[in-house]
């Protein structure tokens, strides 16, 4: 490849990531701006005032507690659901699995608006009023399907020698279960639980319509950027944004350290492999 | 299904099918069939729910008629329901959306799977992932924030002596489109850095050293070979878009509104949810058609979109 093109590509990934992070600095800054709006021009000088007014705002602790709420309860049941799909996907063949998976998967690509309405409108058909609870069912309907395909993936992988073995040892169906197939899946099963948990908190069109009352914080921040916008929505942010970074750098520096300590570990081989 | 009776015994059998049962019929399925069911009733005041008035009827459907309004294709003008209006320039707009993320995605893709160094990738993509951990909401406001028309974006512009006056941004199918791009072109990105990843460099380099210029080794060697992950970002990227409430709410333009739009209104503000079940199953069958549309122009599976 000529240097010339590559020079082109590395300017180009540089103008990309400016592109994305420039609005999120944007939106930092208004929070320290003591103008009434959120921007950052004219700059009125620097204040903290919107993060008082963030502390002091109490439905916004009471929208994430719901947010946290929702998400754990997300989690408990979608990832037993979704493994137990991709366990029942993956024993059998043919037609029927064709059929089943594409059940499985069609729910990621249904508009949230639709799973809302439907979750909604199909539980109070038996009198269940719209609440977080029905927010969790609608959220969980799809969020499974995710949990589904890390857990098949992970499948893929796995000897089912080891289990004929131990069942041959005279293993209890339990103990193969707990012992012998659960360990296999952990990794899948905890980054289930994550982007369940993740998917959860992002989530806006299903609970929008089966929150009833309730506020989540994606629902509250909606409403509050909808009607009168301060910045303390910005302040709120600049705290997100700040979380996400700190835990990056704290994944960069425990990879760059794992990748360190990988690459001595190799030069000393090689050492003694010469030697 | 015998197999796993055989190893896991008659207890964790029924429940891993009575938990994708619980999935599958009570979430899904069952669902689905209730907001069709509810699409054909009427609207009426409870004490005559379940009397002689409630018949089934289109009439819900009918409701997107109405209303006429002026629109103009290729300079023609017709006219045509408002809301009729609204639902084409959705998936319009969501065609531009996926379009636009495609043309940004793929040379970066292309660069991060063939020409950035192993060392330096991690870090990228941690730098990547960043905006995808702010959560959309936020996202969307800090657009609003840049395109308002005392906006850091035409202050920026007037400095430099691009424009000599402010630009209304938030006006029309722009902003949506602005927004929107930036918040998926990710969703479009990672499914064509795993397609390309896996294309063998060698068959670059043998085009290349048989003469081919650089757009026809794109054009005949990795386009072709990335094709199922332009499928399953196409595919992302449009149903998230099309079905995008948040973002077209935010920036709210009164020039721009977008399908689930017009549903919320009907069912948070007109509180009609029998029209509003309608209006959904219209978007989900309009879903329906596009996924398996894309299947068969881009010859996938479901699988391979799910990737």
């Amino acid at each position: 490849m000529q240097n010339s093109r590559k020079l082109i590509g590395h300017l180009y990934m540089a103008i990309f990531l400016i592109y994305l992070l420039v609005p999120l600095a944007v939106m930092s800054g208004a929070a320290f701006n003591a103008s009434k709006l959120p921007t950052i021009i004219p700059w009125k000088g620097l204040t903290d005032q919107w993060f008082i007014a963030l502390y002091n705002d109490n439905r916004i602790w009471g929208a994430l507690a719901n947010t946290l709420f929702v998400a754990l309860a997300v989690v408990i049941i979608a990832v037993p659901v979704g493994a137990a799909g991709a366990i029942l996907v993956n024993s059998i063949s043919g037609r029927i699995r064709a059929v089943l998976y594409g059940m499985m998967v069609a729910p990621i690509l249904v508009p949230g608006v639709v799973i809302g309405i439907s979750t909604l409108l199909f539980w109070n058909q038996f009198s269940v009023p719209s609440g977080l609870h029905l927010s969790v069912l609608g959220q969980v309907s799809y969020i499974a399907s995710f949990v589904m395909l890390l857990v098949l993936a992970r499948l893929q992988s796995f000897d089912q020698g080891l289990e004929e073995a131990a069942l041959d040892l005279g293993a209890s169906h339990a103990q193969v279960m707990r012992r012998i197939l659960l360990p296999h899946l952990y990794p899948a099963l905890g980054a289930g639980a994550a982007i369940s948990f993740f998917q959860s908190i992002e989530n806006f069109n299903v609970t929008l319509f089966t929150r009833g009352g309730a506020d989540t914080l994606t629902v509250y921040v909606f409403s509050k950027v909808r009607s009168g916008i301060t910045p303390t929505i910005n302040a709120l942010a600049f705290l997100m944004i700040m979380v996400t970074i700190v835990f990056a750098i704290i994944y960069e520096t425990r990879r760059r350290r794992n990748a360190a300590i990988e690459a001595s570990r190799e030069a000393e081989a090689r050492r003694a492999e010469e030697s | 299904m015998h197999d796993l009776y055989r190893r896991y015994g008659k207890g964790l059998t029924y429940t891993f099918i009575g938990l994708t049962f619980f999935w599958l019929i009570v979430l899904v399925v069952l669902p689905d069939f209730k907001l069709l069911e509810a699409s054909f009733r009427p609207y009426l005041p409870v004490a005559d729910i379940g009397g002689p008035k409630d018949v089934y009827s289109l009439g819900n459907y009918a409701q997107i008629f109405g209303n006429e309004v002026p629109f103009s294709i290729f300079g023609i003008e017709v006219m045509i329901a408002a809301r009729i209006k609204v639902f084409i320039l959705t998936i319009f707009y969501s065609g531009v959306v996926t379009l636009i993320t495609f043309l940004l995605a793929y040379p970066l893709s292309f660069y991060l799977a063939k020409v950035a160094s192993g060392k330096t990738l991690p870090t990228l993509f941690l730098l990547l992932f960043v905006p995808l951990w702010v959560s959309e909401v936020l996202r969307s406001f800090a657009w609003y924030i840049i395109l308002t028309l005392k906006g850091p974006l035409n202050a920026l512009l007037m400095t430099l002596g691009l424009i000599s006056k402010e630009i209304r941004w938030i006006d029309g199918y722009s902003p949506v489109v602005i927004t929107l791009v930036y918040a998926y072109v990710l969703f479009m990105l990672f499914p064509l850095y795993n397609a390309m990843q896996s294309l063998d460099s060698n068959q670059i380099e043998a085009a290349e050293d048989l003469g081919s210029p650089w757009w026809r080794t794109h054009l005949r060697v990795i386009l072709p070979h990335a094709k199922p992950g332009i499928a399953s970002g196409a595919v992302m990227v449009f149903m998230l878009s099309a079905g995008s409430l948040l973002v077209p709410a935010i920036i709210n333009s009164t020039t721009g509104n977008w399908f689930t739009q017009t549903i919320q209104g009907i069912m948070l503000e007109g509180q009609d949810w029998n029209a509003g079940a309608a209006f959904a199953f219209m978007l989900l069958l309009f879903c329906t058609l596009a996924v398996s549309v894309a299947m068969r122009v881009f010859r996938v599976k479901l699988s391979d979109i799910a990737k």
